[in-house]
């Protein structure tokens, strides 16, 4: 009964500060501003299955990726053990899902192999961190915080997979001793319980509450650490596939507040009929926090900081100051700076810092080539370049800044048509003397 | 040889005299006035001639779609020229268009229609892919033979509206020896033109992205680089020749395909 009670209180706790930190994002989201509207359910429900559950953007790196699949799986796998786990401490029963039968077996014994293979890729994972020099891991963004951060998401997992396998093997340790039914399979647990040979059955209950404990306070505490940190992509990855941009990447996002003043001054017409100030005009483009859409905002919670964008950027891998991971892992950051005085004291708050140039320098957005290749690779399909290009359309429209060739490109285009400095008259040029052989 | 003058339709024309064309051909900026470009605008009128295609240019009508400046972050004007254009060919009765340029063929393709602009827009390669299957077009792979070939995806026909395909399809018909880059398809590496980069100075960095790509290209060993964008050219012509390998050739698609017709 003492176990139940402790049991709940940490379970209450771990859920009322989840709950609160979760509150704490959604009031942020609160002076984010509308993105696309969620439809096409099928096609999300499609591109999710793709993306998040069949790895498809993380097998691009085959190997790595093979053992990023495995954690992932394992993680889909593992959950309803910790589900039973959950079901068992707060009704004091013992592996509560045996009422699934075979099902029940099908599941430990996934969960328990898994655990090793998880363990196994978590390994890989810290020596390469740890030991060999893997460029996407390193960045102007990549502070000695973000590798802490890595590392002890890493070091959580494998203590939970050694917890968990310990688990299992005290557990059928202990069954042995006793003479009593062990529920499951678990095909590791059987491999490791000799490990425990030799001791009474009173000191395998010990290892296996031990585990069984380690296991699952761990878990809380996990779950409250994640939403601190880049692995808040645990929680935030799945989701964000489902709500990935589904236009085709080439596509930028129409600026409806532009088309409205365009057409009043194109159309002399719609210029007297339509009643002038209606609309109040935001900002145009993205220059702080509020600017950016939930999406933006949502994308940056899901970023774990992998860099696959950046390795694939060509300005970044050419010397430049771009790296598209910093662009997201600034406005998360921003958020978090911004973010509370924005809740205390309302939308208009300013501190007089903004997440263009006190994050993100106009070097680094004009470096970008909109080629798409940071977006194509996210293996949570984070949109990069719609973000990069609205922080262009603030500078230009509100600040008229821009490099000065770009200058001297609108120029053109609004002067003579084209980008060059080139008569709309000479656009027939090209077809002076043209021939073609029409056979001997 | 027998030599025959191509007279190109102009949709103006061809209204006043009451003929409605079936593809508007858009020429773009490049295609009209880098003189680089315009061979391949010329080599992809031959072929339109050739199979005897309906279709017109808009000429002194034409304008910049408004790309680079949206991509430069000028909304304002890049909507200005769209409407515009939006506007000529509602006139014409434009329903079909036909692009070289990647640029213009997403630009059309997506962003065009946010503002009332519905076309059915076809780029080149998809074109000329089509009637190579259907026959229309018949190469003889006798005469580039073994010449080794890669192909250079463009960003905005590849990752931006997912043409691999295509360029790949064509392009084995031309050689026997076609090669990818190392990075290819979805993976491929930008030329560094795109995103109006073209109209202004890199950034500093260690490197210009067209020499890592062009670097790339003489890894591969071939004699010939396709590009089927004109910025793409620019920069991978500009690399090979900062290079001093001018004895390879930076060709278009549709140049290879008049050289193998001999149009």
């Amino acid at each position: 009964m003492i176990k139940q009670i402790v049991f709940a209180i940490a379970l209450l706790f771990t859920l009322g500060v989840f709950t609160y930190t979760v509150l704490r994002l959604i009031s942020f989201f609160r002076f984010t501003k509308a993105g696309f509207p969620i439809r096409d359910f099928g096609k999300r429900t499609r591109v999710m299955l793709n993306v998040a559950i069949g790895q498809t953007k993380i097998f691009r790196h085959p190997v790595m990726g093979f053992f990023h699949a495995l954690v992932f799986w394992g993680f889909c796998v593992i959950i309803f053990g910790s589900i039973e786990m959950v079901i068992d401490g707060l009704s004091g029963s013992e592996r509560s899902l045996k009422v699934l039968g075979g099902l029940h077996d099908v599941i430990m014994a996934s969960g328990d192999v898994f655990a090793l293979l998880v363990a196994i890729s978590i390994v890989i994972f810290m020596i390469r961190r740890i030991f060999l020099h893997v460029s996407r891991f390193e960045g102007i963004e990549m502070k000695k915080k973000s590798h802490q951060d890595a590392n002890l998401a890493l070091s959580m997992i494998l203590l939970l997979m050694i917890s968990l396998m310990g688990m299992n093997a005290a557990y059928i340790a202990f069954e042995a001793a006793e003479g009593g039914t062990v529920y499951g399979v678990y095909p590791i647990g059987a491999i490791l319980a000799p490990i425990f040979s030799g001791l009474t059955s009173q000191g395998l209950h010990f290892w296996y509450e031990f585990f069984w404990w380690s296991h699952i306070l761990l878990i809380f505490v996990f779950a409250n650490i994640l939403p601190y940190s880049k692995h808040f992509h645990v929680f935030m990855s799945v989701p964000n596939t489902f709500l990935s941009r589904l236009d085709p990447l080439g596509k930028l996002t129409n600026m409806d507040d532009i088309t409205r003043e365009v057409k009043l001054m194109l159309d002399q017409e719609t210029a007297f009929s339509a009643p002038a100030g209606d609309v109040p005009v935001a900002r145009f483009g993205v220059k702080d926090v509020e600017d950016v859409t939930w999406k933006n905002y949502f994308d940056s919670l899901s970023c774990t900081e992998c860099g696959r964008c950046t390795a694939v950027c060509p300005a970044n891998t050419t010397g430049k100051m771009l790296s598209p991971r910093k662009i997201f892992m600034d406005l998360r950051a921003r958020m978090k700076e911004k973010g509370p005085g924005l809740v205390k004291n309302g939308k208009d708050f300013t501190d007089n810092r903004s997440l263009l140039r006190d994050y993100i320098s106009e070097e680094e957005l004009w470096a970008c080539t909109t080629c798409n290749a940071c977006a194509q690779e996210c293996p949570v399909n984070i949109n990069h370049p719609t973000l990069i290009v609205d922080m262009r359309r603030y500078l230009v429209m509100e600040e008229s800044s821009a490099p000065t060739g770009l200058k001297t490109m609108f120029a053109n285009i609004e002067n003579n048509g084209a980008p060059w400095q080139y008569s709309p008259e000479d656009r027939l040029l090209w077809t002076d003397n043209l021939e073609m052989n029409v056979g001997k | 040889m027998e030599t025959k003058k191509i007279e190109v339709p102009v949709m103006a024309d061809l209204f006043a005299r009451g003929e409605k064309p079936e593809y508007l051909f858009w020429v773009g900026c490049a295609g009209a006035f880098d003189d680089r470009y315009k061979k391949v605008t010329r080599a992809f009128t031959k072929i339109l001639t050739h199979l005897g295609i309906s279709y017109a240019v808009l000429g002194k009508e034409e304008t910049c779609t408004g790309d680079p400046a949206r991509r430069a972050g000028n909304e304002m004007l890049y909507q200005m020229q769209a409407l515009q254009i939006i506007e000529i060919l509602k006139n014409y009765e434009v329903k079909k268009i036909i692009t070289i340029c990647p640029h213009c063929f997403n630009i059309f393709k997506n962003e065009y229609p946010d503002l009332g602009g519905h076309y059915e827009v076809i780029n080149y390669v998809q074109f000329l892919d089509h009637h190579i299957e259907n026959g229309n077009i018949k190469l003889d792979a006798s005469m580039l033979g073994n010449t080794r070939i890669t192909y250079h995806d463009p960003c905005y026909l590849g990752r931006g509206n997912d043409i691999y395909a295509e360029p790949r399809s064509i392009l084995k018909k031309l050689t026997n020896d076609f090669v990818e880059l190392e990075r290819n398809r979805s993976f491929s590496y930008c030329c560094g033109a795109g995103g109006a980069q073209m109209f202004k100075e890199a950034e500093t960095g260690k490197k210009e992205v067209f020499i890592e790509r062009t670097e790339e290209v003489l890894r591969s060993d071939a004699k010939i680089v396709a590009t089927a964008c004109p910025f793409c050219m620019t920069m991978l012509t500009d690399g090979l020749k900062y290079k001093n390998k001018e004895d390879i050739k930076n060709l278009d698609i549709a140049e290879l395909i008049v050289q193998v017709m001999d149009l």
